[in-house]
């Protein structure tokens, strides 16, 4: 079926743009809905997959950077009365200094230890949140009363405006990030991954690397927390747990580490699933599970794992033209 | 004789208690294969480590091409003009030959973020370059009909070349290969001895080895040294090496102490 996939793909892109255009004329509000979080879960599946699918560093607290994103939005928009699409590079911003200040010091750990660390850190942002520092986070009751992001005179009030918002940014995202791949960042990146002996003899400077993919993976996490915050109106930490953090970890594993189209699967099944068996909700967590783990035995790669080898063509698409011609 | 391109200054390198390398010093002169040899357990691999700048030694200090690179990080060295390869090869095992080879020439582009996500005409030229010297030294080690494979489907002989391949694209003036031929047949050996022969003929590369094999150390070296217990205990031209009596007893202990346990 991948294989079928992978044939029709030139055709996909097309189709699959035509069909983003005209699905929000086409359903309810509720479906609608549905793929705006669809969206957000993909972009911040893709804002992890930077860190863990590219370089290979187990973050377990990337709901951490997303709070940061979606606190930051709440706070400067409630009290200072900053437009909430200002605030979308502002949050990208605070949420990027938040990990290069905490990484900085623990990036030179290894594996689960890294991983440990992470957990730490999404864990400490949370309690933090809940405890009101400084009068400005509103304890467990959280922020309310975010505004509409608008623009002159364009305004997203609407279930279809945030649908396209979402999905522009996660657009121009997997843009950015196909290139990235394909660039000596990319590479640097996935040798790092490899063996980090090796990248280094081959002159790549490891720390500021693994730092550059914390900062950048931190800051496409708090522009999902900045369109996060304005759909509901408003931010509590219930929000944004260690199970959040799971969520993300699963996406990128799912769909296949380092692999965009993964990642679009892994938060397709993440976020679509859950809303189809919601009769069925008191057993989330053991189907969860469950498919975890047969993933986990039959398909280790993820469902659509990245493919090597194609350096020589610049683009995924390109690549796939030239395959078929 | 000139100004060695790397030059080791009472090198010493402690582990705790343990004295891995003391008082060490080494010269690499320009255009000349070098060799480091010596039993195992006697510091070659560390005195390398310490040169490509993933130990800092205890003491000492590294010069290379008349400036001092003791306190520098690896990458930084990489880009001065040092690569190596690995004892125990470490290729980048899920990715291309060519990704492999093309690894080698990250330090020699300077394209950042935003060229890469805007793909600026800068960074598609410097692309275009890395891409063209990686493709060339995957086609010098004769590895051209790899460059799709994962560098972990080829045989290990080929492995061999690949990371000799990726230090090259490094575009190094020094090239380290730590045991270059372990592993490899007769037969292989000698192709890669050629090679390296060729490659100190056509350009200006110097190499250092540290080797096992006595025929490609005497076949190939035109300066060898010999450490042992972390010290350097002889240096000289491979045949004065040969027959020095301190180099026979670190490898095979010393005469009389054979005859004791024999009787």
């Amino acid at each position: 079926m991948i294989k079928y996939l992978r044939k029709v793909q030139p055709f996909l892109i097309p189709v699959v743009i035509a069909i983003f255009l005209v699905y929000p004329f086409l359903v309810g509000n509720y479906l609608i809905d549905a793929a705006f979080f669809f969206g957000i879960y993909a972009l911040l599946g893709l804002s992890l997959n930077i860190v863990l699918g590219e370089v290979g560093l187990f973050d377990l607290g990337h709901a951490g950077f997303f709070a940061i994103g979606a606190y930051t939005t709440a706070i400067l928009n409630t009290q200072l009365g900053l437009p909430v699409l200002l605030l979308l590079p502002i949050s990208a911003c605070s949420a990027a200094l938040f990990a290069f200040l905490v990484t900085s010091p623990i990036i030179h750990l290894k594996g689960d230890y890294l991983c440990i660390v992470t957990i730490g850190v999404g864990e400490i942002v949370r309690l933090a949140l809940i405890n009101n520092p400084f009068d400005l986070t509103g304890g467990p009751n959280g922020i309310f009363g975010i505004d509409f992001p608008s623009l002159g005179p364009l305004r997203i009030d609407s279930s279809t405006g945030y649908y396209f918002l979402i999905w522009i940014v996660v657009g121009l995202s997997i843009i950015a990030l196909v290139r990235l791949q394909n660039s000596r960042i990319g590479r640097a990146w996935n040798c790092i991954r490899e063996d980090e002996i090796a990248a280094k003899a081959a002159g790549i400077d490891v720390r500021a690397y693994k730092l550059l993919a914390f900062v950048l993976g931190a800051a496409l996490a708090g522009v999902a927390g900045n369109i996060y915050a304005s759909k509901l109106m408003g931010v509590s930490p219930e929000s944004f747990t260690f199970w959040e953090s799971c969520l993300m970890f699963c996406i990128v594993l799912i769909g296949g580490m380092g692999s965009i189209p993964g990642v679009l699967i892994g938060a397709a099944a993440i976020s679509l699933i859950p809303e189809i068996f919601r009769p069925f909700a008191l057993f989330r967590l053991l189907v969860f599970g469950a498919v975890m783990i047969v993933m986990m035995m039959f398909r280790p790669g993820g469902i659509w794992p990245r493919r090597r080898g194609g350096v020589e063509f610049r683009s995924m698409l390109q690549r796939m033209i030239r395959r078929n011609g | 004789m000139a100004e060695p391109i790397l030059a080791t200054e009472s090198l010493t390198m402690r582990f705790g208690g343990l004295s891995a390398v003391a008082e060490f010093d080494l010269q690499v002169h320009s255009g000349q294969i070098s060799s480091l040899i010596g039993p195992n357990g006697a510091g070659k691999t560390t005195v390398f480590n310490v040169v490509t700048g993933i130990y800092r030694p205890t003491a000492g200090r590294v010069v290379f091409q008349g400036g001092e690179i003791t306190r520098c990080k690896p990458h930084q060295i990489v880009k001065l003009g040092i690569a190596r390869t690995f004892q125990n090869i470490r290729l980048f095992s899920n990715l291309t030959c060519l990704e492999n080879v093309l690894a080698g020439q990250h330090s020699r582009g300077g394209s950042g973020l935003l060229g890469a996500v805007l793909r600026t005409p800068a960074q598609r030229s410097e692309e275009k370059r890395l891409l063209e010297t990686a493709e060339r030294r995957l086609r010098q080690i004769g590895l051209w009909e790899y460059r799709s494979e994962l560098a972990k489907n080829i045989p290990y002989g080929s492995q061999r070349m690949l990371e000799i391949g990726r230090a090259l694209a490094c575009e190094p003036r020094l090239l380290i290969l730590d045991e270059p031929s372990s592993g490899l047949n007769t037969k292989e050996s000698e192709e890669l001895m050629g090679f390296i022969r060729a490659l100190i003929e056509e350009e200006a590369i110097t190499v250092l080895l540290i080797e096992h094999d006595m025929n490609v150390v005497m076949g190939i070296s035109d300066w060898v040294t010999v450490m042992d217990g972390g010290r350097k205990i002889a240096e000289g031209a491979p045949v004065d090496v040969y027959s020095n009596p301190l180099v026979i007893e670190a490898y095979l202990g010393r005469e009389d102490e054979a005859e004791e346990e024999s009787s």
